[in-house]
């Protein structure tokens, strides 16, 4: 696992049912591209997150495969429809194989 | 082949650069999160004599970058004081006390960001935040010091800036700071490496102005930590200090050094006015 | 990231290498939009790509796609050494077949969007993003 990996979210608390939120997300992550060298001119491997999706009570929003030319710390902002009170689900893959996932509840009102 | 790219591609990014970017700072308001409003231009201090408004290097920034700092979770920086935040909490060190042991929520720090470089009575010196949080670490905690300029030291720093954005910039120059003042004055006026630069040379002669395709700011340290799209973490003063007199192809005084601490109380002083912005995002 | 100064050099000069070298640099982008698209013909409306005319740092440039009704879209940087960036996939509840992002440029050139619209056809944008070397090395 990388080291200080910490996913943001901001997700508005509640909405009107059928309302479209506007979601940003935001994982600290150092998104290594595989690019660069060290000191002693050897490649340092590429390490990043390599999907970010996004679901609402078990129904996909979206779904991103994403590339070393992700910038260091993603930033990911998108719209959601709310159809019912419920939960996000956000998840990262790390190309180590961790997996960072984080939840945000959402009422209807 | 490779030489003559990389050629081709400078002389063209030179010519086309100054035609298509606009050139000083612009007039564009700073809010944060929509509700705090934070001064960026104001008239500059009496003991300035040769700049009559002094700004925040925000507003040299392009729109893209000036924008990631108006809303905190759109800026990176803030990454940095939630990790912070997080070690604030944390009990360290011998004496088994956390920053919260003694200082209770961060939010105990409103004001503090604003005043230092400051003069500690007690221990008979100039003071700067980070020599604050190492003083603390040390003699209250037991704890090990943060490297001077490292990203822990940054991060404790942009959290304790933070609970002080929007307030103006006040360090006190006069009394027991005011040889530590002069000092730092004279390291501003002075030229150094190979370039014969002084820190006035670029950032009072010539904000504004263009250097290769950038622009220069006024070198304020308002925003300091500085979250930087170049290494994409928080910077210290002494850390940019060191880069700018580097630039200059000089041997650099270190980061919490003497000279540096001086020259941090001066140049903050040139600052006294602005909002507290840290931390702020910047090229 | 932090690249070095030497580092940054080479990233532009294999940038400005791309344009000497048209054919090959622009052969690795077919190929990837073909993938995408199965070599369906590509229009010129249905997805807008927003991005800076001029970005401050390669590092950080912020991008947004949009194509109301598609079920996919695929951004490019045909520049850099490795072009794709990334490839947003929108589901049932998405409620714009929009994203916005942060991308690495290894300096100036164009930046494409590939979308895939609701009744299965392509739609291509492209942008060049002029990516400038900054002063100091800080």
């Amino acid at each position: 696992m990388a080291s200080g990996v910490k996913p943001r979210v901001k997700v508005p608390k509640s909405a009107a049912a059928g309302d479209a939120i506007t979601i940003k997300t935001l994982i600290s992550h150092q998104m290594e591209s595989g690019q660069r060298k060290d000191k002693d001119g050897n490649t340092i491997p590429r390490s990043i997150i390599n999907r970010f999706t996004c679901d609402f009570n078990g129904q996909n929003v979206v779904d991103v495969k994403m590339e070393p030319a992700i910038s260091t710390n993603p930033y990911i902002e998108f719209e959601s429809t709310v159809p019912e009170a419920g939960e996000f689900k956000f998840t990262w893959y790390d190309d180590d194989g961790s997996i960072y996932d984080t939840t945000k509840k959402i009422a209807i009102g | 082949m490779k030489m003559k790219a990389m050629t081709a591609l400078c002389a063209t990014l030179a010519l086309s650069a100054p035609l298509v970017m606009a050139g000083g700072a612009d007039d564009d308001k700073m809010v944060i999160n929509g509700e705090t409003e934070m001064v960026t231009k104001t008239t500059a201090p009496a003991h300035m004599e040769n700049v009559s408004e002094i700004m925040s290097g925000w507003h040299f920034r392009s729109d893209e970058t000036q924008a990631l700092q108006l809303d905190d979770f759109d800026n990176p920086g803030m990454i940095f004081v939630d990790q912070a935040l997080d070690a604030w909490n944390t009990v360290e060190g011998s004496a088994e006390k956390a920053c919260a042991s003694c200082h209770e929520g961060p939010e105990s720090m409103k004001g503090v960001r604003a005043v230092y470089p400051k003069w500690n009575a007690d221990a008979g010196e100039m003071r700067t935040l980070a020599m604050q949080i190492n003083d603390c670490r040390e003699n209250q905690m037991g704890a090990e010091k943060y490297k001077y300029d490292s990203v822990p030291m940054a991060s404790m720093e942009a959290l304790i800036s933070v609970q002080s954005r929007g307030m103006p910039v006040n360090v006190a120059i006069d009394g027991e700071a005011a040889p530590y003042w002069e000092a730092g004055k004279e390291l501003y006026y002075t030229r150094t490496g190979q370039l014969e630069l002084s820190c006035a040379n670029c950032h009072e002669d010539n904000y504004g102005n263009y250097i290769r395709a950038d622009h220069l700011s006024q070198g304020q340290i308002n925003g300091f930590p500085v979250y930087r799209l170049k290494n994409a973490k928080l910077n210290t003063a002494h850390g940019r200090f060191k880069g700018c007199v580097r630039d200059t192809r000089a041997e650099t005084y270190s980061p919490g050094s003497p000279e540096f601490v001086a020259l941090e109380l001066y140049v903050a002083s040139r600052g006294n006015g602005l909002s507290v912005e840290g931390p702020s995002v910047r090229n | 990231m932090e690249f070095t100064r030497r580092e940054t050099l080479a990233l532009g000069g294999a940038a400005a290498l791309t344009f000497l070298l048209p054919f090959r640099a622009n052969a690795a982008v077919e190929d990837l939009v073909n993938e995408f698209t199965g070599g369906a013909d590509l229009a010129d409306a249905g997805v807008e790509l927003t991005a800076p005319e001029i970005a401050e740092n390669g590092n950080t440039v912020p991008i947004e796609v949009s194509a109301p009704g598609a079920s996919a879209i695929m951004v490019l940087a045909a520049g850099n050494p490795t072009p794709p960036v990334a490839t947003f996939n929108f589901g049932p509840l998405a409620a714009s077949q929009a994203a916005s992002t942060r991308i690495r440029l290894a300096g100036t050139q164009d930046v494409i969007a590939i979308a895939k619209l609701a009744d299965g056809s392509f739609a291509r944008s492209a942008k060049t993003v002029k990516v400038t070397i900054g002063g100091c090395g800080g």
